[in-house]
């Protein structure tokens, strides 16, 4: 397998859409025949960096790139940034507004379930530019 | 258990997948929190919840839950069904709150998703 990318955009407050890149993103790994643990934990990456990029961003990108040896997502954002990455990384923080809670998200859990889906996990912010999130899967034989 | 019994025992309307009413779950989750089911489910589970909304159906596709149940008589939108019919995920309603239908699932056995597993 050669290796392969794609980007999408995710735009900012787009509840309608929110969802749709994660879940093009799972296709491409199925149609790869990859295993469904493997998909699985991408997906639910993806789909978490997706949500804080409709919730938090002011827009962003969610890219996938494949290789033999591990599937990157990254999630670049426009900005406002987060002030404070060791807080923002604890579960249960969360600044979100009621009206996402009601939704369903806002619980804090977000960037902690992009670390637990993650073999390594890399955040970088700055406040006024934008936020970046890595997450590398490692792939096994099987995978 | 197979979604036909837990249809049966909970007097549920099937809103779509008659034809996956013979898959089997080993697992009942019951959150509104979808940050939380992203986190704790497994594969081979029924997610109990009140939301409606199309990020109850989107997360079910990234977790691969394998059939939602809305508790508290909550019928989603045209849209919202379709999309579970994309993804190929059942999708039920009941009358009952969610602690009932808890209840009579453990009652029958379904069992929820244990913490050394989390």
């Amino acid at each position: 397998m050669g290796n392969i990318s794609y980007e999408f955009p995710v735009e900012k407050d787009d509840f309608e859409r929110a969802g749709e890149a994660s879940s093009k993103i799972k296709k491409i790994l199925r149609q790869l025949g990859m295993d469904s643990g493997i998909i699985r934990r991408v997906a639910i990456g993806a789909y978490e960096a997706e949500m804080n990029l409709v919730i938090h961003s002011l827009g962003g990108t969610i890219r996938i790139d494949i290789d033999p040896k591990s599937i990157i997502i990254t999630a670049e954002d426009k900005g406002p940034g987060i002030h404070d990455i060791n807080l923002a990384m604890k579960e249960g923080y969360s600044t979100a507004t009621e009206k996402i809670r009601e939704m369903g998200f806002g619980a804090g859990m977000g960037l902690p379930n992009m670390k637990r889906c993650s073999d390594i996990f890399e955040i970088q912010s700055i406040v006024g530019k934008g936020t970046k999130i890595v997450m590398k899967m490692n792939l096994k034989d099987g995978d | 258990m197979k979604i036909r019994e837990i249809r049966d025992v909970l007097n549920a309307d099937v809103l779509w997948g008659e034809d996956l009413l013979d898959r089997e779950v080993s697992y009942a989750f019951g959150s509104d929190l979808m940050s939380d089911v992203l986190a704790f489910v497994k594969t081979g589970t029924i997610l109990l919840t009140g939301l409606v909304n199309s990020q109850v159906v989107r997360t079910a596709e990234m977790a691969d839950v394998t059939a939602i149940l809305f508790v508290r008589g909550k019928v989603p939108d045209e849209e919202v069904i379709q999309l579970a019919k994309e993804n190929s995920i059942a999708i039920l309603t009941t009358k009952y709150t969610l602690f009932t239908t808890s209840g009579i699932l453990y009652n029958y056995g379904l069992r929820g998703i244990e913490a050394d597993n989390i």
